[in-house]
């Protein structure tokens, strides 16, 4: 049994001018101790469905419209409030991109990281204290003694970032979504934050979910990947296969188009033409069918459905696959 | 497709465009009785460097290094606190106005956030006409007609004309963005992490229309940003910042090939690679970038160079070249 199980799940989001259907129908499933991106541009869905598994959508103008979220055999959907809560930062939980909003900036991180624990786990203030420390100490955090006392505003983007990470796995989290984790943070510190994740992860045998639009943070965090377009997922595989042979056209766009450290100087990117169309107002068939070099009739009229290549791994929603 | 500039480069003959000499700029840090400078944050401390016309400089470096503030005090947007900037061999930005006005005509600016640097409440007509209207360039019908062929220069149709910013998508605002800057006709434009707000698939397509520019029109950049393969795809020659100093700089060829500073070593193999197959030898830095107020002594970077020797930590190197005669300028103890 796998350990979240998602299937048909959307979102819909109420607007002035109308709704619009962020994450439209979405299946995947996630083992136990797996490390799945979820990739595509802004506006894809792919916070959203973070957002989603958490129960964490605005609501109103959000909600989730329909399907399924299946967790350790239990069904999230329609979970009230407190529900969600006893699950959320215990089993499930949830690092976001920039550690300095995510912070509260006027408690110190101690009395922060020590919440969770007294909450889920009902350590006293002494005992969650050291466990605190401990946690921080774990994530590569230098005078974790000292730094527990400090305000968020005391640290910097790669610390704070660290902190973040500590708060999450205080509990020994099943899953951990993790929502463009170091795309604030400068590469020579992401390189850092990363390495830390993957031993943490390893370490605690937990399973990842790495929201990113940062196709190169996949390929080296990631042993498979779900490609968003327009609130569906367009491809679902593993990334030695995606990169080696991406099946959807947009994949295969998205990647050639990545500006990537050559050999030699090109003078020209490969490109996909035109842009995402607008969420309020997409098009029958296919979302992507404005953009694909391959279009056919039938794109145009009725949406592929995410469907296994024979004989892959794969799975993509494309009628005429690579 | 490489351009590298040696000495023996026809450039070379007339003065470079523009020719930076020890350019510096701290920022004071007021506080207690009477708002006293308590200190002073080093944000650009002694950058010189010379662009020849029509080439592009890419400027590398990590949040808080100076990039930034360097463009913008070559611009004298921000008066830099000591140093020279030439343009075309004349000083600019002494204190009269008039004349800065005068050489502004010539530089120019693209910004990273395409949401903040365009007016809302104005059209775009209205804000690539701006320039035009400033230095009271041409007729009312030929600043309408000049706009249409920035427009269709960036790759937009006339129907925008009309709308507002609000209406446009990042790329297409930043597009707006590039025809601004061009409606003067510069010489140099300083492009400020002109992508880094956009998504990948747009990106590339901005940076097309900027390589673009530079073979059609001779326009001269500053290309700041963080991102090392996206200043290799737009740079004949790269700089790569660390605290307010150019640690290295090269032909881009030649840096990507063979970088010789341990920072950019550091920072070409932090890059992750869109390749499950690429096994990267990471060279993880430890610690975190001091602060730009109370910089270490000698070497900035010994505190996280994983081959510091002794006398980094008490003699700043100087940016010289790597060889006698090179174009590659490295500024480290352990580079000769």
């Amino acid at each position: 049994m796998p350990l979240l199980r998602v299937r048909d799940l959307a979102v819909e989001f109420r607007t002035q001018q109308g709704v619009a259907r962020a994450v439209d129908g979405i299946s995947f499933d996630l083992h136990a101790g797996e490390t799945l991106g979820l990739v595509g541009e802004s506006g894809c869905g792919k916070t959203v469905t973070g957002l989603a598994l958490l129960g964490l959508i605005p609501s109103p103008p959000g909600h989730i419209a329909g399907g399924s979220i299946e967790f350790m055999g239990k069904e999230l959907v329609g979970l009230d409030d407190a529900q969600m809560r006893a699950i959320r930062g215990r089993d499930i939980s949830m690092i976001f991109q920039e550690p300095m909003t995510a912070l509260n900036p006027v408690f110190r991180i101690g009395s922060q990281m020590g919440d969770v624990l007294r909450l889920h786990q009902g350590l006293s203030r002494k005992q969650a204290r050291t466990a605190a420390i401990e946690m921080l100490a774990k994530v590569g955090i230098p005078e974790p003694a000292q730094r527990i006392d400090n305000y968020p505003h005391e640290l910097s983007g790669g610390m704070r970032q660290r902190v973040m990470i500590a708060m999450a796995l205080s509990c020994g989290p099943q899953l951990l979504v993790a929502d463009e984790p170091t795309t604030a943070l400068d590469v020579t510190t992401q390189a850092q934050v990363l390495e830390q994740i993957a031993k943490l992860q390893k370490e605690f045998g937990m399973a990842m979910i790495l929201v990113t639009h940062d196709l190169g943070v996949v390929a080296e965090t990631c042993q498979r990947a779900l490609v968003m377009y327009c609130g569906r997922i367009v491809e679902d595989s593993p990334v030695t296969e995606l990169y080696a042979t991406p099946r959807h056209p947009y994949t295969a766009g998205l990647l050639a188009s990545i500006p990537r450290l050559r050999n030699e100087r090109i003078s020209e990117l490969p490109v996909i033409p035109g842009m995402v169309p607008d969420v309020l107002h997409l098009p029958a068939g296919c979302s992507f069918a404005d953009r694909c070099s391959k279009v056919q009739a039938i794109c145009r009229t009725s949406a592929p459905l995410l469907k296994k290549l024979p004989g892959r791994e794969a799975h993509v929603a494309c009628y005429d696959p690579n | 497709m490489w351009r590298v500039m040696t000495q023996t480069d026809d450039n070379s003959m007339q003065p470079p465009l523009l020719d930076v000499r020890g350019l510096k700029k701290y920022f004071a840090v007021r506080g207690g009785w009477f708002g006293r400078v308590r200190a002073q944050v080093r944000a650009l401390d002694g950058v010189s460097f010379t662009l020849h016309h029509g080439k592009t400089l890419g400027l590398v470096g990590e949040s808080g290094c100076g990039k930034s503030t360097l463009g913008r005090a070559l611009l004298h947007l921000q008066p830099p606190t000591a140093g020279e900037v030439l343009l075309n061999g004349v000083s600019i930005g002494a204190n009269r106005r008039q004349l800065l006005l005068e050489e502004r005509r010539q530089m120019q600016i693209i910004f990273q956030d395409p949401f903040a640097s365009l007016s809302p409440r104005r059209t775009v007509a209205q804000i690539i006409r701006e320039p035009l209207d400033i230095h009271n360039i041409g007729t009312a019908a030929s600043r309408r007609g000049r706009v249409e062929e920035l427009l269709s220069i960036v790759g937009m149709r006339t129907n925008a004309l009309n709308r507002y910013p609000h209406e446009f998508s990042g790329g297409q605002r930043q597009r707006i963005g590039i025809a601004r800057a061009l409606a003067l006709d510069p010489q140099f434009i300083v492009a400020d992490e002109p992508v880094s707000a956009l998504d990948v698939s747009v990106q590339s397509q901005v940076l097309n229309l900027i390589s673009k520019l530079q073979r059609e029109r001779g326009i001269a950049f500053l290309f700041i940003s963080h991102d090392l393969a996206v200043i290799q795809h737009v740079s004949d020659e790269v700089g790569v910042m660390y605290l307010g100093k150019i640690v290295e700089q090269a032909p881009a060829a030649d840096i990507y090939r063979a970088p010789r500073h341990p920072y950019t070593q550091a920072l070409l193999s932090a890059i992750p690679v869109p390749d499950p197959q690429h096994k990267s030898r990471r060279i993880i830095l430890r610690g975190d970038v001091p602060s730009p107020l109370n910089p270490p002594p000698g070497c900035a970077f010994h505190t996280r160079c994983p081959v510091a020797i002794e006398r980094c930590r008490h003699i700043q190197p100087e940016l010289k070249p790597a060889m006698a005669g090179s174009t590659h300028r490295v500024a480290c103890h352990l580079a000769d």
